[in-house]
């Protein structure tokens, strides 16, 4: 077993480890953390297949972006000391036997299919300037289209939020009386 | 980097996935709902990632279905959690159970 193998199983006990913490622990704001953390072993993954664009992409965006919101929103919402209510019985048992029975389905499925990879696979190279290349081309695999759909979805989303986070004092008053 | 077997990438990828549903699934708190949806989604990038190094490392489609996936995601957790803050406003609770105005 060489060392990049070994390193493969560390980050990949890592990224289960903490996400399942994530998932599993009572106090919300140690969840966000956990979070972070699994979202880190992923990055780290990326940089393992050397990818060090998307890795930068993915610190940038999740690390940098959703975890810090969303740990602002909870400070805005919830009090982060408490703990949250235990799962009933019944439910948990439940969704561990249907994530359970999902998970050695799909394990099964993908252990039986054979993948067909190339014979002489050509190094797997990701420029940067390639990328770039490519998001802004109009010939064939190229994806200008979905760029700029991408970016009128960023805009709306972002009116979006302002508008639906907006204070309205009077819905709001009417709602509580 | 060759020692490990395309299949094992998508273990991992595929415990990450199960994993968020169990969040999904036993989580009543819709920010922690949100964190299991956000892990799945990274998940199903994993995999776009794998399939694109592994069975196509001559073409980038898969880079670019995971970075468009990222795009996406940030904007869903942006306008999910102003729901979630305007839904504190006028309720005081996050829990969804709270929230069954619309249920029926």
């Amino acid at each position: 077993m060489s060392a990049a193998s070994i390193i493969f199983y560390i980050i990949a006990a890592f990224i289960l480890g903490t996400g399942l913490l994530a998932v599993t622990t009572r106090k919300i704001f140690r969840a966000s953390i956990w979070l972070l953390f699994s979202l880190i072993g992923i990055a780290s993954l990326y940089f393992w297949m050397q990818l060090e664009f998307l890795a930068a992409v993915q610190i940038i965006v999740y690390v940098g972006g959703i975890v810090v919101l969303i740990i602002f929103s909870i400070f805005l919402t919830i009090k982060s000391g408490e703990e949250m209510p235990k799962p009933i019985f019944k439910r948990n048992l439940f969704a561990i036997l249907a994530a359970l029975s999902g998970l050695a389905y799909t394990l099964r499925q993908i252990s039986l299919y054979k993948f067909q990879a190339p014979e002489n696979p050509a190094p797997f190279e990701l420029k940067v300037g390639d990328i770039g290349r490519q998001m802004l081309s109009t010939t064939d695999h190229g994806y200008l289209l979905p760029f700029e759909l991408i970016s009128m979805l960023l805009l709306a989303a972002m009116i979006g939020c302002i508008v639906i986070a907006l204070k309205q004092k009077d819905s709001v008053k009417t709602l509580q009386s | 980097m060759t020692g490990i077997p395309l299949t094992h990438i998508l273990f991992l990828s595929t415990a990450l996935f199960f994993i968020g549903a169990y969040g999904l699934f036993t989580r009543r708190n819709m920010i922690t709902m949100l964190m299991s949806v956000e892990l799945m989604l990274n998940s199903v990038n994993i995999n776009f990632v794998a399939f694109n190094k592994y069975l196509y490392p001559d073409k980038l489609g898969g880079i670019f279905f995971s970075i468009f996936i990222i795009t996406i995601a940030a904007a869903e957790a942006a306008v999910a959690i102003a729901i979630i803050i305007n839904l504190y406003r006028s309720h005081h609770s996050i829990d969804v159970e709270d929230a069954s105005e619309m249920k029926y």
